[in-house]
């Protein structure tokens, strides 16, 4: 090979490189065999602590579910996860198609028009509404409504991603209603920015808001929790103009929080300003049915600067393991674990609550929740939290105070279908203990 | 227009199409616990989704899977897209339950092993880069290049520096780098390619002024040609105070070759999903971590693991840009790129670059008289040639559907947009060169039937699962969603 390049050694090939810098020693650890490895990265997996996945009550944005094995069936197929972005349709008909499907079920789950092929995760999704909000309202405005009930770090990326920007982020340093913060709604506004579920596992009040919305030439921006999209109304339903959510929880391995999935859909109106991949239905020269990529004059490389995102790379093998999960689970399954979450979710909050100087939902005990809520403790939550791990082995919720210091004795629990009657009793117990 | 499915091995009906009423696939738990009412207010009638048993599952996907093609398939030359080999053990490792069932928001005192998997990825990225600081949080290569130019933007502006709006682009760059300009407030200034198909000296030389925060360059650029004249491109920018930001996404052709941060790169991002042989998933999830010089450190996105007190946790630069994903990255993406540097070692790492090189090479020089490269000298891991075959009407999209009935994958087409039908092609050092004389002579004998018999190519391709698709009747007649679905509610 080297002779019909007319040069003797492999490192002839590289004299447009700087000599004095050229073949670096790079201090790494020596390359080992596969053999070698596995035990290797045994030791490190096993330098973190195991976790009965029926004893952890940690949720805030990454839930332990039931994923079907046909979810991870699919995800082994080389011809699948192997592949490239499919820019060539005819070699990529299944990864269209999978990819199509997906569409169509998020639309359905959230009663929305359009979806994209999938974005990077929920809160980059959420970020990404908030800009097609930006581009889509009429007029200049610089303002966006945000609750302060959604994701402490969903409203940290989207400042991020708007230092580039002149848009203020408003509303989430005051934790008021939703409909109250619809009042500040002016024609500044872009978007007004709610999720639903919130943060703390509560249903908002979402009746007019749209329209409030809507008065002032705003959209409304909703982040959901797909699972309860089984069993509860969808943002669809009560005008949301953009739906956002985190696709973890249906059927995708927590993975240390990544790699997860952004959903993002919208009304149709909207879709020439829709960030991401869409795959849209053809046909071929012979006239049969086909999928293609569909309106690329939206994307980077096409449009480039005047493009309506930078991205490319998606998270297009997780919405498959999503579409495949949704499949799996169907319009009963999904509806079941829907309920199973809201039930046991229930019976753990009422046991709680029933403990001495617990109190559950302490800032809206009259709003119904899906499968998180807060138990106000006696002590601290983090020393709670501890408790329970070293002397009981169960990983409790999350500790409110990460975020707002003011709250720190408040646990937000989730509890979905892995988490048993007897799981549940043993958390009831251990929190009794620990709160002793 | 309404189309049907089509009966026999040209289609695969959609899950709606499949779905029967009362179909189940998964049976779920009794709550064994007393019933709470349902708030009946908050429910919806119908959630919309299709009804299918388990093994109507199976057979859909697996049928999915049946028609599309990836590495595993056969060779994927597809150029500035690093097709290699996905190595099958990190799959398993990384399904393991003690690193896939772990929470993002786990104390940390029970996720060491994760930790320490993070803080010393970082370090051989820093390594394998030059660079002083690491940051693991952005999630793909485009996000990665809107970190870096935050992060620039962020620099002059605490520098009082607001007068730096523009950021220089080579004409042959990648769409995500204006794309991202814009999306960070900056607008773009683009500096064309010179005769050799390097950056044109002079027209940098008169752009650099103190209104340029900075510039993206693409080292080897997207013709497969390293900026030779790197070190005075370097110093014309940091001249007018301007930073250097150096997109990986062709860093396959760079590991123990040289290091961008040796050659005065500021920040640069890692493709995880190229270099480092994560699988790319039918577009991502990827992996797209920023490297930092010492002067830009303090600005990375947050949080990168440090190692403190005998123990490793999460810390924030001083001067952080943010936070730009819901948790810590794309960890599955981390250890399987970590597990991959492991592998290989500096040696292995350096010997994929080299071979990456050669066997690019080697293709050029095999295609050179067939197909004309139009800078025609040696090139790093790719290189671009014309699709087109003088006298005969026969262009660069005819020749990518044509090679589909020889069994590859096309090369990227129509892109750098300075070439005419242009095809980038990139062989990666996980091919052999078996597979790649199959393909020179599969692309010979595409040049043959194009003077014999041009209107095959026209028609191309002729195996696949289905023919030529047209994309113009999917934008016209937008169909985004299955209409076998029922209206949800």
């Amino acid at each position: 090979m080297l002779r019909s390049l007319g040069v003797d050694r492999l490192e002839d090939l590289f004299g447009d490189v700087p000599a004095c810098h050229r073949f670096p020693d790079l201090d790494l650890p020596a390359g080992i065999s596969e053999l070698e490895l596995e035990p290797l990265m045994r030791r490190l997996a096993a330098e973190n602590a195991g976790i009965d996945p029926s004893m952890s009550f940690l949720g805030a944005g990454a839930y332990r579910h039931y994923s079907p094995p046909t979810v991870d069936y699919v995800l082994q197929r080389g011809e699948l996860y192997t592949a490239y972005t499919p820019y060539q349709p005819e070699l990529s008909q299944g990864s269209l198609q999978a990819m199509f499907e997906y569409q169509t079920m998020i639309c359905q789950l959230t009663a929305m028009e359009v979806s994209n092929a999938s974005h990077y995760d929920g809160a980059t999704a959420l970020a990404e509404a908030v800009l097609l909000a930006l581009d889509s309202a009429p007029g200049e405005r610089d303002r966006v409504l945000v609750s302060s009930a959604v994701h402490p770090r969903y409203r940290a990326v989207l400042r991020t991603y708007l230092r580039g920007t002149a848009t203020q982020v408003i509303g989430d340093d005051d934790a008021v209603d939703v409909a109250e913060l619809a009042t500040r709604l002016d024609r500044r506004t872009a978007a007004l920015v709610i999720q639903n579920p919130n943060f703390f596992g509560q249903f908002e009040r979402v009746e007019g808001l749209a329209e409030a919305a809507r008065a002032v030439g705003a959209l409304l921006v909703v982040l959901v929790d797909p699972v309860s999209l089984g069993l509860f109304k969808p943002p669809g339903a009560y005008g949301a103009d953009v739906v956002a959510a985190e696709g973890q929880a249906l059927g995708v391995p927590l993975s240390f929080g990544g790699p997860h999935l952004g959903i993002l859909a919208t009304r149709l109106a909207h879709v020439r300003r829709l960030p991401g991949r869409l795959v849209g239905e053809t046909i071929d020269a012979g006239g049969h049915r086909g999928y293609v990529l569909t309106l690329a004059t939206r994307e980077q490389h096409i449009r480039r600067a005047k493009a309506t995102s930078n991205i490319c790379t998606n998270a297009a093998l997780v919405a498959l393991a999503t579409a495949v999960y949704l499949a799996t689970l169907g319009k009963t399954g999904l509806r079941r674990v829907a309920e199973l979450c809201f039930q046991r979710s229930h019976y753990a909050a009422a046991a709680l609550g029933g403990l001495p100087g617990v109190a559950i939902n302490p800032q809206a005990p009259d709003k119904p929740f899906f499968k998180e809520f807060v138990a106000a403790l006696p002590k601290p939550a983090a020393v709670v939290n501890a408790i329970l791990r070293r002397d009981f082995g169960i990983l409790g919720g999350y500790d409110i105070g990460r975020d707002l210091p003011e709250r720190d004795h408040h646990l937000l629990v989730a509890v979905t279908e892995m988490n048993n009657r007897a799981a549940i009793d043993a958390l009831v117990h251990a929190v009794s203990r620990a709160i002793a | 227009m309404t189309t049907k499915t089509p009966a026999g091995p040209a289609g695969e009906p959609t899950a709606y199409e499949l779905s029967v009423a009362g179909r189940q696939s998964v049976a779920l738990p009794d709550p064994e616990v007393p019933a709470t009412a349902l708030p009946a207010d908050l429910l919806r009638d119908d959630n919309g989704l299709p009804e299918l048993s388990q093994l109507d599952v199976v057979r859909h996907y697996l049928h999915l899977s049946q028609r599309n093609y990836g590495i595993d398939s056969g060779f994927y030359p597809l150029g500035s897209c690093t097709m290699k080999y996905n190595p099958k053990l990190s799959e398993q490792i990384a399904r393991w339950p003690g690193f896939a069932d772990t929470h993002p928001l786990q104390p940390v005192e029970t996720v060491q092993g994760n930790l320490r998997l993070m803080f010393e990825l970082q370090a051989w990225l820093q390594e394998i880069g030059g660079f002083a600081g690491v940051s693991l949080q952005p999630a793909a290569g485009a996000q990665g290049e809107l970190t870096a130019l935050l992060m620039m933007r962020a620099y002059h502006a605490d520098r009082g520096e607001t007068a730096r709006t523009q950021i220089l682009i080579p004409d042959s760059a990648h769409g995500t780098n204006p794309a991202s300009t814009a999306m960070a407030g900056f607008s773009v200034l683009e500096i064309p390619s010179d005769a050799r198909g390097t950056i044109d000296l002079a027209a940098l030389r008169a752009a650099c002024d103190p209104t340029i925060a900075g510039i993206m360059l693409t080292n080897p650029n997207t013709l497969g040609l390293f900026e030779d004249q790197i070190e005075q491109i370097v110093a014309l920018v940091h001249g007018c105070g301007g930073l250097v930001y150096g997109d990986g996404a062709n860093m396959n052709a760079l590991t123990g070759i040289v290091r961008p941060g040796d050659l005065g790169i500021d920040l640069m991002h890692y493709n995880l999903h190229k270099t480092f042989a994560t699988p790319h998933g039918g577009g991502g999830p990827g992996s797209g971590p920023v490297g930092a010089s010492a002067a830009l450190t303090a600005y990375l996105p947050g949080p990168v693991v440090v190692d403190e007190d005998g123990g490793f946790r999460f810390a924030d630069p001083p001067c952080s840009i943010g936070r730009l994903c819901s948790f810590a990255g794309s960890f599955g993406m981390l250890l399987r790129a970590y597990a991959y540097i492991r592998l290989h070692g500096a040696d292995g790492l350096r010997q994929n670059a080299l071979h990456a090189v050669l066997n690019a090479n080697y293709l050029r020089a095999a295609l050179r008289g067939t197909y004309p490269v139009p800078f025609d000298r040696i090139n790093m891991h790719e290189f671009v040639c014309e699709g087109r075959i003088d006298g005969t009407g026969v262009r660069a999209l005819d020749i990518c559907k044509r090679l589909m009935d020889y069994g590859f994958h096309p090369p990227t087409s129509y892109f750098p947009l300075i070439v005419r039908e242009a095809l980038m092609i990139e062989p990666t050092e996980t091919e052999s060169k078996q597979t790649l004389d199959a393909f020179v002579a599969a692309l010979h004998a595409i040049a043959e039937e194009a003077r014999g018999d041009p209107a095959a190519l026209h028609g191309a391709p002729h195996r696949t699962t289905v023919r030529r698709l047209d994309e113009v009747h999917a934008a016209r007649h937008l169909v985004l969603r299955d209409r076998a679905a029922p209206p949800a509610r």
